[in-house]
């Protein structure tokens, strides 16, 4: 039985109210430089389209030593610009928000969560991803140690992990099994293979090789 | 004779995963990875209430937005032509499964119920556009909470029409006896709902290739089962429907169902006739494909002063949603393990308004074993015994329940194993006598088991002009190693390297085979494997012998395949080039089915495991630490020593989780969860986790299958939290029977 009827408003929020301030702007905007269409196209409420007309950003970057010359809408994220823009789908996504690691790449060296920074954030600047690390057939002795050790199940964490690996003896932070936990404990992998994990970062970190 | 040296044996050996190349570079595609022409992308809209009726929803805002193809809900989507919606078809019964079939009506089950699906050029004009979709509910009362709701438990459906249904009440002995015998506890524990939370979210791309030809890139456990349930949705002769999933980025349990999700994947791009791709969002992980249920359970025990238990009764009351019952074996494991003259179990149902649940790793069995084995230690712990020594003065020689032998059972093996991995020895029957400094240390044991399921399986093979054998089956790999396992009994089989050997899954053009559930895997398609590689022997002998009569009287075990050319028994003599082999006509493609047999009318048929941890609990804080896990089983043979170790350590590492953290909290006033991302509901990290040590017995039971296996995915949990909850009163002589066991309840 109905008990009693609740308006919702999925809508309103911070997106909502970016686009009333576009609606507002473009107006403004129009009025001041091309009045004529836009005016027309904002009173028929077509601001929308004409709005993506302007979303696009230009970008210049390099990715695994590729340049890149490209136009996008800047709420894309890296990680999406990646996956889903230059078909690099080794970056994975598992949650969007920065919590679980597998979107972990390298941006100019640094480990990064792809999905919590936008491609335009990154004008300018190398990435490398998991599918930048191998040196043609030559894998890195980071993926030699990980299919060693036996450092996944499922796969879908590994590229992640990998990456987060390779930066986390860069930056010194390998010295011990318990400094490892504690490094990559920003990559999680469900399957649970966190010791064949450690095992695998032990013999790279312990063998002395450039990573 | 030349005998050949007789080459490397495969099976036990710790060969790296056949896909490790492809999952360490990036190059393994799952399923929101492929690329098609057109490709359009999809967004749900879910109800933000928990029950009632939408009445109305507003999509012009959404219509309008930059990129966007469709809206679809219940008032344009177009009705696949197969079963009727739920409760209209009265050859679905409801309690058979019957998946929630999205935009049907303007019915609100559960929180976050998909009930609009927005399609885009990109995901994030998509996300945008969902957005924007605004809906009026007419909101009813909800019922959530568990509890609250008990006196309302019933028994399930399936049960009720079926007296032998395993979800009946069982007994054995005088009813309840516990309550009347010499030493007796009655305890409640309660497991709160757990997720299963794989790293892949869970994602489809649908592709109508032609109006009547159907392929999904989807998240599945089993791709013949997903097929199925498609073609019957859209009315489609099975065949029409392709499900490809060669990588599945764990799952756990929660891909052995056909979702919403999917089914909208598949309305939006016929809607908009291009390749749709869905990709849930954590926080819908929550809420609508699947969840291991918040579980009561009471269990009463009795023993005589010297150890021997007189009586048990264990009763459970799991939830379910309003439009599935979901069934799990929460109180097999009561049944069978202990030598009890009188054993009486009751399970029960309540049904809420929440999405249906779904089995998570060790699924009932897990959850049950969290009740019974923190009940031995407590029952252990007011005899004065050692629970160890409590477990094996009860100890079953056969299986009290079905009275059948076991068809192997290593269980004192694995105790022994495990005892001697931990330190077992000092370990000290008062609590809280051993400390560190302010960490108080303590050590606990859980025993699990899981029946050794076998299904039939086919898998075909075939010589290919490169010298590969090529094997296919439908079957599916979400992290276990199954074309791994399935290349090492193939390469013992056939006597060639691993290295020339493919084995393809994923796929259900291929072979049929079961899901991938209830550890059952290695079972059913390890001897579908080798029956396949003998009959591609067999086959390639009488093709050979058309070039050397050799063969024609030659035995197929001893036909010898290497470098390029076959032999009888190695002998080069009878030399036979692959290339003239390949030349004769039909072709050198076998296909093999292999079943079980009626071995499960002799014998019981069980996978045994038992763990131990030792841990430390802060006095001051209350922060429990696992120092260190010992996890020991039988599960006959072991394929892949490494892959099986990972698997156990897996399974050790999940129950770590649901001892210590795992706890989707679902606010009760609003029907909706509280914790929604990874930052709220925890899982184990890398520093959560201790080394694993694993042990296996290795033996092989020679009545499962020919191979010896038993399975070891589901063992690898079960009683894993127990023993963490039990190690914990061990150092604290503190009982914590609500998980999971957060600072809150020790300080």
């Amino acid at each position: 039985m109905a008990m009693n009827s609740e308006h919702d408003t999925p809508g309103t929020g911070p997106d909502e109210a970016r686009r009333s301030f576009l609606k507002q702007s473009s107006l403004l905007t129009a009025m001041a430089l091309v009045p004529g269409p836009l005016v027309q196209a904002a009173a028929a409420e077509l601001d929308e389209k004409v709005a993506a007309v302007f979303e696009k950003i230009p970008l210049k970057l390099e990715v695994n030593g590729v340049k890149h010359k490209v136009s996008i809408e800047p709420r894309t994220t890296l990680l999406d610009f990646l996956r889903e823009n230059l078909n690099l789908t080794g970056t994975k996504k598992g949650c969007d928000y920065g919590q679980c690691g597998a979107c972990t790449v390298h941006v100019d060296g640094q480990r990064v969560n792809s999905c919590l920074s936008f491609a335009v954030m990154h004008e300018g600047k190398k990435i490398t991803t998991i599918e930048g690390l191998a040196q043609g057939d030559k894998l890195h002795p980071m993926q030699e140690a990980f299919v060693k050790h036996d450092g996944f199940q499922c796969g879908y964490c590994t590229p992640g992990q990998i990456m987060s690996a390779v930066a986390c003896i860069r930056e010194g932070k390998a010295d011990s099994e318990g400094e490892i936990r504690e490094y990559m404990s920003g990559n999680i992998c469900r399957c649970g293979a966190y010791s064949n994990i450690v095992a695998a970062i032990q013999e790279v970190k312990g063998g002395g090789q450039k990573v | 004779m030349n005998e050949q040296p007789k080459p490397k044996k495969q099976i036990g050996a710790p060969l790296n995963r056949v896909d490790g190349h492809q999952k360490v570079t990036g190059a393994a595609t799952y399923s929101a990875e492929y690329q098609l022409p057109n490709m359009a992308y999809a967004v749900l809209v879910g109800s933000t209430v928990t029950k009632g009726r939408l009445t109305g929803l507003d999509t012009k805002a959404a219509e309008r937005a930059p990129g966007v193809l469709a809206v679809i809900s219940h008032l344009n989507a177009p009705k696949p032509p197969g079963p009727k919606p739920e409760g209209k078809d009265p050859s679905q019964p409801q309690t058979q499964g019957n998946p929630l079939q999205v935009f049907n009506d303007d019915k609100i089950r559960f929180n976050d119920q998909p009930i609009a699906v927005v399609v885009a050029d990109s995901w994030a004009r998509a996300r945008y556009a969902a957005g924007l979709v605004k809906a009026q509910y007419a909101k009813e009362k909800h019922e959530t909470n568990l509890e609250a709701n008990a006196d309302k438990a019933f028994l399930p459906t399936a049960a009720k029409k079926n007296p032998k249904h395993p979800m009946n009440d069982y007994q054995r002995g005088q009813v309840d006896a516990y309550k009347t015998g010499a030493v007796k506890l009655e305890a409640e524990y309660v497991i709160p709902t757990e997720v299963h939370h794989p790293m892949e979210l869970q994602a489809i791309t649908a592709h109508w290739e032609a109006p009547d030809r159907l392929t999904l890139y989807d998240k599945t456990q089993g791709t013949m089962a997903t097929r199925r349930d498609f073609a019957k949705q859209w009315g489609l002769p099975e065949e029409n429907v392709k499900v490809i999933a060669t990588y599945v980025g764990g799952a756990f349990g929660n891909a052995l169902h056909s979702w919403p999700h999917e089914a909208a994947a598949v309305l939006a791009a016929k809607v908009v006739n291009r390749p749709v791709k869905l990709m849930l969002t954590r926080e819908q992980m929550f809420t609508m494909v699947g969840y291991r249920p918040y579980t009561w359970q009471k269990l009463g025990m009795s023993a005589t002063p010297d150890g021997k238990i007189t009586g048990i009764t264990h009763e459970s009351i799991g939830q379910t949603s309003t439009y599935e019952e979901f069934t799990e074996a929460t109180l097999a494991q009561t049944r069978m393990m202990y030598q009890s003259p009188n054993v009486t179990t009751r399970y029960r149902l309540a049904a809420l308004d929440i999405g249906s649940p779904i089995w998570m790793r060790g699924p009932g069995e897990a959850t049950g074993a969290f009740a019974l084995e923190s009940a031995m230690d407590e029952m252990a712990y007011l005899l004065n015994i050692d629970p160890l020594e409590f477990r094996l003065r009860n100890y079953t020689e056969q299986d009290p329940e079905k009275n059948k032998p076991w068809s192997t059972k290593f269980l004192k093996e694995c105790y022994q194993l495990g005892a001697d991995r931990i330190g077992w020895s000092k370990r000290q029957l008062k609590p809280g006598a051993l400390r560190d400094g302010d960490w108080l240390i303590g050590y606990g044991m859980g025993v699990g088991t899981f029946g050794a399921h076998r299904g039939a399986a086919t898998v075909s093979a075939q010589l290919l002009p490169n010298g590969t054998v090529l094997l296919q089956c439908a079957t599916t790999d979400i992290g276990p190693g199954t074309g791994t396992a399935m290349t090492q009994i193939a390469a013992d089989t056939l006597g060639i390297s691993p290295d020339k050997i493919r084995f393809e899954l994923g796929n259900s053009s291929f072979p049929k085979a079961g899901t991938q559930g209830g550890s059952s895997t290695v079972n059913s398609v390890g001897p579908a494997t080798q029956e396949a590689c003998l009959a591609l022997k067999d086959k390639l002998r009488t093709l050979a012998a058309a070039s050397n009569p050799a063969f024609t009287s030659a035995r197929k075990e001893d036909v010898t395949m290497q470098d390029g050319y076959l032999t009888v028994g190695g002998n080069k003599d009878t030399r036979v080039s692959y290339a003239d082999v390949l030349k004769q006509a039909g072709g050198t493609t076998v296909m093999v089915e292999a079943k079980p047999g009626g071995e499960g009318q002799k014998y019981s048929m069980y996978s045994f495991s038992v763990h131990f941890a030792e841990v430390r609990v802060h006095q001051l804080t209350g922060e429990v630490r696992v120092s260190k896990l010992v996890s020991c089983a039988d599960a006959g043979t072991i394929v892949n020593e490494k892959t099986a170790g990972n698997q156990m350590k897996g399974g050790a590492v999940g129950g770590i989780g649901m001892a210590l953290m795992e706890h989707a909290l679902l606010d009760d006033r609003f029907g909706r969860y509280v914790t929604k991302d990874l930052a709220d509901y925890h899982v184990p990290v890398h520093a959560d986790s201790p080394a694993v040590e694993v042990a296996f017995v290795n033996q092989p039971d020679p009545h499962v299958n020919a191979l010896g296996t038993k399975g070891i995915g589901e063992i690898a949990i079960i009683g894993v939290a127990p023993a963490i909850a039990n190690a914990v009163f061990n150092a604290t002589g503190k009982r914590i029977r609500e998980l999971p066991i957060t600072p809150d309840k020790l300080i």
